[in-house]
């Protein structure tokens, strides 16, 4: 079957989800990943893989930390980048998604980075781009955050590397997050035998089961024997509302506290993908206690971005190596 | 002007004449089927060996852009698509810039479309003043004005206070309602069918809940004010299964669904393809699957074109930001007959859904071929293969998730009034 993704060869030619990644690619981009941990440990932190290249972050939504940690990862690689916060001024000003993305085509840039507040916006710039642009998602609406998901799946591989002997638990807003989503379809293609999501009704979308997840609607339950907790950030505007009645009543139910943490395992791991609301979903103790990965993912992040650049980067255009 | 159709095959639903027969046509009237009358001697004869003769089509919804968005589409452009596929008769929304709530409005409009003489054009009026749901159009003056039946297109009338004096009003002098049915709330803001693709995805779902809960309104307001209701196009298993407990109690209600939901699901939206955002959404392939059946048991009447121009920027855009809507008039047909093919079912049964049966819903007198009836007649190869192309298509719009794909029926001829108004 036809997928955006992927070369004739087989080999990545966008990034724009994991659903539908073979095995190979993800291993392949995690292998990278752990030959770049070390870069950032030495004193000259830089790489010469895409030097002379020039990598655009567009981002239609606001964000900084996604932004920032692209910026870094292609800076380590010795591209030049530029930053694009089209925000929604730019489209209030009547210019299409498509204008932007054909001025920027016309300044030569070799890689763009998207993110965009609606569904399918990466798949969609992907399809309108020349033949030597590569396309990474950094989030499109509820969708995926593909970079988000394999930072995730490699934080877990470093702490617990048995892949096929693990339970994990997303917890909250699967509903809205192209992060779970992600990180589903991640730990899944990597033969994760048991993914549990762990929310009330009102935040799981129809039919998640057929993600492949189990389905849970309680900390207690959900979380018995599970290695890996993942946790998922609930968004302001849910809080109050017909999805929610409270932060507090959430927090109450859903919020991970050193409680809570118990029902999993004792070794079990705890993780974020920021930026946490303390608190709500999770409480500072657990946070900031010694289960919690949260910041390792941070420095990774950058890792595999920068392994996720330079295999695009790298990669066979036109039969020119 | 005399016509001789001679050595085609006539399939008339209506008259159920299903055999090789001549027609015969002057002043723009059928004269005779079969038998050439004393002293006719044609000015034209078309040859239509090997081909099928049926009533120029009916087509329950298509929306025509004028007047308002002519950037989208003109009514030249789509009364010449509507030509090239067969369509001699067509309903149109009232989803116009202007609304249609003006007498006035609908004047100009049969009258533009009168000149063009391309189709029969019966709009639909405005149930609502602006289709905002709260103050009742005026409907006699705009069925005075050639209105044949009223719609909120695809707005809602979610008081239904509104709702209930908008039935009692209709019912009052006998007009026919069409509604598509879906509860406001339900549907707010969603783009696809609310189940494993739209999560996927990660698109903003319309549970089938959604259609099922205001058929039951609506059928229920129906039954108390005695209202005549067309349900227009259904896009689930509960909603058929809802239409046919109403039929069997004897509720005088009809149904019709459009081309794209008995040939399509969910998953053709496939990556993001705009094409496949459609109000309703596509639903799963059960729901597709009860769809069909639907419209074999009768429990659905007809086969609409829900044909909708969309220029091809407003499709440029991410899914939930793309404009709903695909072209069909020209797809109608072929559409109709892989449907039928698919069902184990003849030709005539195609073309009952696309012309007998919307015109009786129109309460129109096309869609047959009886002696004096107006010569408004298809004539097409119902093995010719084509593929959909968007340098062929007539109408403005492009738009359509049957882009690339080949399709079987082609038209050869259609006639309007006994005037050739296409040819292949």
């Amino acid at each position: 079957m036809y997928n955006p993704q992927l070369d004739s060869d087989g080999s990545l030619r966008h990034l724009l989800t994991i659903e539908g990644l073979p095995k190979r690619v993800l291993n392949q981009i995690l292998d990278t990943a752990e030959t770049f941990v070390g870069v950032a440990e030495r004193d000259i932190k830089k790489v010469p893989l895409l030097r002379g290249k020039t990598v655009c972050n567009i981002f239609f939504e606001n964000s900084t930390r996604t932004r920032t940690t692209f910026e870094i990862a292609a800076k380590r690689l010795s591209a030049d980048v530029i930053n694009l916060n089209v925000g929604t001024s730019s489209q209030s000003k009547g210019e299409t998604i498509l204008d932007t993305v054909d001025n920027l085509i016309a300044m030569h840039a070799d890689m763009f980075v998207v993110r965009h507040a609606q569904s399918g916006a990466a798949h969609f710039i992907a399809q309108h781009v020349p033949d030597n642009i590569s396309v990474i998602n950094a989030g499109d609406g509820r969708h995926a955050h593909p970079t988000q998901g394999l930072l995730d799946v490699f934080t877990v591989r470093r702490y617990k590397p048995d892949m096929h002997n693990l339970r994990v638990a997303l917890i909250g807003d699967v509903l809205h997050s192209r992060v779970a989503r992600s990180e589903i379809h991640a730990l899944t293609t990597l033969g994760v035998p048991e993914v549990r999501v762990i929310a009330p009704k009102t935040l799981l979308p129809a039919d998640v089961n057929k993600l492949g997840v189990q389905v849970f609607h309680d900390m207690k339950t959900g979380l018995k024997d599970v290695d890996v907790i993942m946790m998922l950030r609930l968004q302001n505007e849910r809080m109050n509302g017909a999805m929610l009645p409270s932060a507090q009543e959430y927090f109450k139910t859903f919020g991970l506290t050193q409680e809570k943490l118990s029902y999993a395992k004792t070794d079990a791991i705890v993780m974020h993908p920021g930026p946490m609301n303390r608190g709500v979903e999770i409480d500072s103790s657990v946070a900031d206690g010694s289960q919690s990965v949260i910041l390792p993912q941070v420095t990774y992040g950058i890792a595999v971005r920068m392994a996720v650049m330079a295999i695009l980067g790298g990669r066979n255009v036109g039969g020119n190596a | 002007m005399k016509i001789h159709i001679k050595n085609g095959h006539v399939i008339d639903p209506k008259n159920n004449i299903n055999a090789k027969n001549d027609i015969y046509i002057a002043a723009g009237k059928i004269v005779a089927v079969g038998q050439q009358p004393d002293g006719f001697t044609a000015n034209q004869t078309i040859d239509a060996t090997d081909l099928i003769v049926s009533p120029g089509f009916v087509d329950l919804s298509a929306r025509l852009r004028e007047p308002g968005s002519e950037y989208k589409a003109t009514l030249v452009s789509e009364l010449h698509a509507a030509a090239a596929g067969g369509v001699t008769s067509l309903a149109c929304t009232p989803d116009t810039q202007p609304v249609l709530d003006e007498p006035g409005l609908v004047e100009m409009l049969k009258h533009r479309a009168k000149q063009l003489n391309l189709a029969h054009v019966y709009p639909l009026g405005a149930l609502t003043q602006k289709l905002e749901g709260k103050l009742l159009a005026e409907m006699c003056k705009l069925t005075e004005a050639g209105c044949v039946g009223f719609s909120q297109a695809d707005a809602a009338i979610t008081d239904t206070q509104v709702l209930w004096r908008a039935f009692e009003y209709a019912s009052t002098f006998g007009y026919t309602l069409f509604l598509r049915a879906e509860d406001y709330y339900l549907a707010k803001d969603g783009v696809a069918h609310d189940g494993e693709v739209a999560s996927r995805l990660g698109l903003k779902g319309i549970p089938a809940a959604a259609e099922a809960l205001s058929i039951a309104s609506i059928l229920r307001i129906a039954i108390d004010t005695k209202t005549r209701i067309h349900l227009c196009r259904l896009s689930t298993a509960e909603g058929v299964a809802l239409v046919r407990q109403a039929k069997k109690s004897g509720v005088p209600v009809t149904a019709d669904v459009s081309i794209n939901h008995i040939h399509l699901s969910d998953n053709d939206i496939g990556y993001f393809n705009a094409h496949a955002n459609l109000k309703p959404p596509l639903r799963t392939n059960r729901d597709r699957d009860a769809l069909c059946q639907g419209l074999k048991d009768g429990t659905i009447n007809a086969i609409c074109s829900d044909h909708t121009p969309v220029n091809n920027d407003a499709k440029l855009l991410p899914f939930a930001e793309a404009e709903a809507g695909a072209i069909g008039l020209e797809l109608l047909m072929p559409l109709a007959l892989k449907w039928a093919s698919n069902s184990q079912l003849g030709l005539s049964d195609a073309i009952a859904k696309i012309t007998s049966q919307p015109a009786a819903i129109l309460g129109i007198s096309g869609g047959h071929l009886s002696v004096n009836a107006d010569a408004d007649i298809a004539i097409f190869n119902p093995q010719q293969a084509w593929k959909v192309d968007a340098n062929q298509l007539k109408s403005h719009g492009k738009n359509t998730p049957f882009l690339g794909l080949e399709i079987i029926g082609k038209i050869q001829y259609t006639l309007l009034h006994g005037q050739i108004t296409y040819q292949a």
